[in-house]
């Protein structure tokens, strides 16, 4: 890879995208050998900076880091000086000081990977800032779209849920249209963000705004749910849980509307019942437990391409 | 002080005066104006041929910082800084710690001002008691104490029959009462304006409607109390409008503009860069072009810094966290000269005689009797901000290494040279 960090999908070319995708399915294999090590990363560090708490990525990256030999060190932001008042600029340049090759950065405050990023040698990784961007979600979200569709454009994806708070989608909606896929952006009016399309910097004509479950899901072949998240909600955004899933909750009944074969994905970690039903969790259509194996490819994947050449 | 201005273009809106002539001063006022008036001999002399004279330029929004915040600004670098971008006089904004609530603190700040700053300070006061929109403050005896204006600046008053009463009891004084419009409850938590940007950054938005709902509202207790109403860095397209309406209606309304609203758009966050990281923020290109035509047309009074420093340390942080606001004395000049297409006339309308109208202040101007405050400019000097140059004691400009094409080259302040870049 040409860049020296890794902050969004926004800014990245197809050819990156699929340069990732084509060395995270190569790579996939791993997970089934009996060893599960490669050498390639030998005595390089990689600290995993988590400023939210986070099972899924930080547990992927420190697995995808090990598998390819790379120190890996854990610092989630309660344990860290943070809490003694040092500012993330002097945390980054702490880091940077002890030779970090690489930090995965997890952050509450959108922007602040492109900060650390500015400021240090370290490559930077971003693991999900505020609700801007989680570009390595969208990049496993893909290959597993890639593996269950053979491809990624051409197809009909609904995003379904608490959009105004979600990076994911904010990812997503931005890798999905730059390979043509048009994506139904579906949300309750109060979690709609505004000039979606405009915040878009290409194809913004594969953009579907709808207020309405059914009208996203009609012909899908991607079903995205989306977590409520009601720790970055300090207002009323919607009256109750109750209501919500009666009109954006993922049901059996609601699915039938998608194409048979659609399937349905989650970054999770998901709340049963206020978005998602749990027999549509559990499912058939869902492909929820074949993203988190493609999160380990595919970070094994950025993790070689940034660091291993 | 002394000092002879010789062979400078004359401008002066006020007095309907554009010559080519000198100004003699004596003891810090204007004793001739005129063509080839007689230099004694004795007296310091400045070349002007070829520069614009103009009554000394009045920065009416500024926070100085002092007291209680001198690690990011004193009365005495703010003052520095004034003088150095071309400004005789700045009106001082209260929300310092503690606030300018009480004519204690007023006065704490005339007498500093005048044993450290070489330009002119005008303190404003607080509206409200503790800036915290209760109670209204002792307005009649800070005025006594000096100060040209009430504001909670910073914080908008939301309580509508406080802002009524604001209104009301200010008329007993003349002054103007200042509002730094926002709907709090519409802007909480907001960091950036909402719309396409703060979409795409996943930043929380604060929209024109926050402006535009309070600038709303205050228009019609302004009508209703018939009080005199100025509105702080106007910076919506709806908000604009409202404003030359209300005008049209001859309600006593006026308004200020910053040069980063009339600059830059919301296009300036991209990065995270905390120095576009103002309130009210950075607005779309359509409220920048209506806020660049309301100077030229007169809807916007006065152009106005809100030179706003912080400490490196505070902006060094996420952009969530980073305080709101941008230093601005030293590049408002430039930035008008370079990026609006105003005649002169009208530049020094809206940095001197309009600022001069809207607080109760003695008017000063380039006539014979007047203090001699002067803002000498030259409209083709090319020059570079380099904000570590900064007399400022803070360095959060979003200007740093912008070009400029015409400059502010020298301040007068009673006669004396506070200035001279010639």
């Amino acid at each position: 890879m040409k860049r020296k960090d890794l902050l969004g999908i926004a800014e990245l070319q197809r050819e990156e995208i699929l340069e990732i995708l084509e060395t995270a399915k190569s790579l996939q294999e791993i997970s089934s050998r009996p060893i599960k090590k490669l050498p390639t990363l030998r005595g390089k560090t990689l600290i995993n900076l988590f400023f939210e708490p986070s099972t899924r990525t930080r547990t992927s990256f420190e697995i995808a880091g090990k598998w390819l030999s790379a120190d890996v060190i854990n610092i989630a932001a309660s344990s860290s000086s943070a809490v003694k008042g040092e500012t993330l600029i002097d945390t980054a340049r702490t880091l940077d000081a002890m030779a970090a090759d690489c930090v995965v950065i997890r952050h509450f405050a959108s922007g602040a990977p492109h900060t650390i990023a500015r400021l240090t040698k370290a490559r930077v990784i971003n693991g999900g800032d505020g609700a801007h961007e989680h570009p390595t979600q969208a990049l496993l979200d893909a290959l597993t779209i890639l593996q269950h569709k053979g491809a990624l454009g051409g197809l009909k994806c609904a995003i379904v849920g608490d959009i105004a708070h979600s990076r994911v989608a904010r990812s997503n909606l931005h890798l999905l249209t730059k390979f043509g896929s048009e994506v139904r952006i579906c949300a309750a009016p109060t979690l709609m963000p505004v000039a979606l399309e405009e915040s878009l910097c290409e194809n913004r004509n594969l953009l579907r705004r709808t207020h309405s479950m059914d009208e996203a899901l009609e012909d899908a072949d991607v079903v995205m749910m989306l977590r409520v998240q009601f720790e970055r909600m300090d207002e009323s955004f919607f009256p109750s849980v109750r209501e919500y899933f009666r009109y954006y909750g993922l049901t059996r009944e609601r699915l039938k509307r998608a194409k048979p074969n659609v399937i349905v994905m989650h970054p999770g970690p998901i709340n049963r019942g206020v978005e998602i039903a749990t027999d549509v969790a559990d499912g058939p259509y869902s492909v929820i437990l074949d993203q988190v194996s493609a999160g380990v490819a595919v970070r094994m994947a950025i993790l070689y391409l940034l660091l291993g050449g | 002080m002394d000092l002879f201005v010789k062979n400078g273009r004359l401008i002066d809106p006020a007095r309907k005066l554009d010559v080519v002539g000198d100004v003699l001063i004596r003891d810090g006022k204007i004793r001739s104006v005129g063509k080839a008036v007689d230099r004694p001999g004795d007296i310091p002399q400045v070349h002007a041929t070829g520069l614009i004279v103009a009554p000394g330029f009045f920065d009416i929004h500024v926070h100085l910082r002092e007291p209680g915040t001198e690690e990011a600004e004193t009365i005495a670098t703010g003052g520095a800084a004034a003088v150095a971008g071309g400004f005789a006089a700045v009106a001082a904004m209260p929300n310092t710690n503690p606030p300018n609530d009480d004519p204690s603190i007023t006065s704490f700040i005339i007498s500093e001002a005048r044993r450290s700053s070489p330009a002119l300070v005008f303190p404003v006061g607080a509206i409200t008691k503790g800036q915290k929109g209760e109670t209204l403050a002792e307005i009649g005896e800070m005025v006594e104490a000096g100060v040209v204006a009430v504001s909670d600046d910073g914080k908008p008053v939301m309580n509508g029959q406080l802002f009524r009463r604001a209104l009301e009891y200010a008329q007993l004084f003349g002054i103007p009462v200042i509002q730094h419009c926002e709907d709090a409850h519409l802007s909480k938590g907001g960091v950036m304006h909402e719309g396409a940007w703060s979409t795409r950054l996943g930043l929380k938005g604060i929209p024109s409607a926050a402006e535009d709902a309070m600038v709303s509202r205050d228009l019609i207790l302004t009508e209703m109390t018939g009080g005199r109403y100025h509105i702080a860095h106007l910076s919506s397209r709806g908000a604009v409008e409202m404003v030359r309406q209300a005008k049209a209606q001859g309600l006593k309304v006026t308004a200020e503009a910053t040069p980063h609203h009339f600059t830059l758009t919301d296009a300036a966050v991209a990065e995270f860069d905390t120095n576009a990281k103002m309130n009210p923020p950075l607005r779309a290109q359509e409220d920048v072009d209506a806020v660049v035509a309301a100077i030229a047309d007169g809807t916007i009074d006065a152009i106005a810094s809100d030179h706003a420093p912080h400490h490196i340390n505070q902006k060094m942080l996420e952009f969530d966290r980073a305080p709101f606001g941008v230093i601005g004395l030293e590049t408002a000049v430039g930035l008008a000269l370079t990026r609006l297409k105003l005649s002169v006339q009208r530049l020094v309308e809206v940095f001197s005689v309009n600022p001069q109208k809207i607080m109760k202040v003695s008017p000063w101007g380039i006539f014979e009797g007047s203090d001699a405050h002067l803002t000498i400019l030259d409209l083709s000097r090319k020059w570079k901000f380099d904000v570590h140059q900064s007399r400022s004691k803070s360095r959060n400009s979003p200007f740093h290494g912008w070009e400029f094409t015409g400059k502010a080259v020298a301040t007068v302040v009673h006669g004396k040279l506070v200035y001279d870049e010639l």
